[in-house]
């Protein structure tokens, strides 16, 4: 009885996002004080700049169960501290291409520049990744057994 | 070869007894002609040291270690074990002024399975770093596509990459060879050896596991792997690590420019730099081309 119900209950996707102090993490804000939704799944992590984000910390989320990883950060340019998404750029674009050549689903993972004053486009880009991820169906291949509850 | 063992010993020797280094790094022999293991020598056990097409295994990692001492060691480098050399002395994990380099010739190396994996795509026969050499007519091996494999299996579905990685990644029994042996990872205290992380053991299931491992290991050195081949050469399980580390390779240079990792000991890592122009992280999706 149990399991036929949990069976049709509606998948929800666990996405954990990491934003940046400065930007995204402001454009969140906004997004809330403005009154735009964006769904629940969505688990901020606020971190001090996007290069902040060890490509450990990404792989880390799946392992423990993360549908899909989303990083936001500054655009280009108006990194608080100058350069510090120049640097995330470049490893983002690395660690997703390896992922991309270990098979992995690429639309389970990232990266969108999201400045302060776009609480808009925070909203918009959280609902169309949780679409996303929702309709990929659960994270089955990033997985680590032994981290599930 | 047995006349360049002679000439290299010989200037080992001159070199140990007018007091310019006190130790050497080579090669030392075993039971077989294939078991040869690097061993530092001095001046009482040098006549152990071998130099023969079995001496594969790359010299340059142990300075990190060896040139904290005091004194001076001689190494042994082959041409393309300068690169690691210079790819060390550019993160200043080796103190130069402690090594004296001798470049040795090379004209290809093997292993009990014959040729090593890296010697087909051997990087030539010009040292990048030697304070001395020892000349010899050897031709070294032809070069192949290094990227063939890597094209191939881009080429394929990304269920198909993952089946393969799958297939080859869970072979591996976390013994850490391949890190250890790696000339770039020369971190002192290394992001796998926590215990608290809970994931440190191999598991006995179908997990991603392994696959972190070895994605992080090859991330680690991105833009720093000099593609010396170490790590698919001592992998016990044999798998073929080299193209995680030659798939960033290819990346960087399509996307960052051409970059050889060592080749001069003043370059600038393609990671730790960047331009205003850089692509944007979506970019491998799109090429990607393949669902």
């Amino acid at each position: 009885m149990q399991i036929e119900e949990k069976n049709q209950e509606e998948f929800r996707p666990k996405i954990v996002a990491f934003c940046c102090n400065w930007c995204s993490y402001a454009g969140a804000d906004l997004a809330g004080s403005s009154r735009a939704s964006y769904p629940a799944d969505v688990k901020i992590i606020r971190v001090p700049c996007s290069c902040r984000v060890n490509p450990l910390f990404i792989l880390r989320a799946f392992e423990r169960g993360a549908d899909g990883v989303i990083l936001a950060g500054c655009h280009p340019g108006d990194c608080h501290y100058s350069t510090g998404n120049y640097y995330a750029r470049r490893r983002m674009t690395m660690l997703f291409s390896m992922l991309d050549f270990l098979g992995v689903e690429k639309e389970r993972t990232r990266v969108e520049w999201i400045s302060a004053a776009e609480g808009a486009k925070f909203s918009a880009t959280m609902n169309e990744f949780v679409q996303t991820v929702k309709s990929l169906g659960p994270n089955r291949k990033l997985r680590d057994l032994r981290c599930r509850e | 070869m047995q006349r360049i063992e002679a000439e290299i010993k010989e200037k080992c020797r001159k070199l140990l007894q007018d007091g310019t280094v006190d130790r050497v790094i080579g090669w030392t022999g075993g039971l077989f002609d294939y078991d040869t293991a690097p061993q530092v020598f001095t001046a009482e056990t040098l006549d152990n040291m071998v130099y023969t097409e079995y001496c594969g295994a790359n010299l340059s990692k142990y300075l990190a270690a060896e040139t904290k001492k005091d004194g001076r060691i001689l190494a042994l480098l082959k041409p393309c074990d300068t690169y690691s050399f210079n790819q060390l002395l550019l993160e200043n994990r080796i103190r130069r002024e402690h090594v004296y380099v001798l470049g040795v010739p090379c004209g290809g190396m093997k292993d009990e399975n014959g040729q090593l994996l890296k010697c087909s795509t051997c990087k030539g026969n010009e040292w990048k770093a030697a304070d001395d050499t020892v000349a010899a007519d050897l031709k070294v091996p032809e070069a192949g596509d290094r990227f063939e494999l890597i094209d191939r299996l881009n080429a394929m579905t990304s269920a198909e990459r993952f089946s393969f990685w799958r297939e080859e990644l869970s072979k591996c029994i976390r013994c850490n060879a391949c890190r250890n042996v790696c000339p770039a990872c020369t971190c002192i205290k290394c992001v796998f050896d926590n215990a608290a992380s809970g994931v440190a053991s191999k598991a006995n299931t179908d997990t991603f596991e392994e696959n972190m491992f070895h994605i992080i290991r090859a991330f680690h050195v991105a833009g720093r792997c000099t593609d010396c081949g170490e790590c698919s050469r001592v992998c016990p399980q044999g798998i073929p690590l080299h193209l995680l580390n030659r798939k960033f390779i290819k990346e960087i240079n399509e996307l960052y420019g051409e970059y050889q990792a060592g080749e001069a000991a003043d370059s600038r890592p393609p990671l730790a730099d960047f331009t205003k122009e850089d692509a944007e992280p979506g970019v491998v999706y799109e090429r990607g081309g393949h669902a």
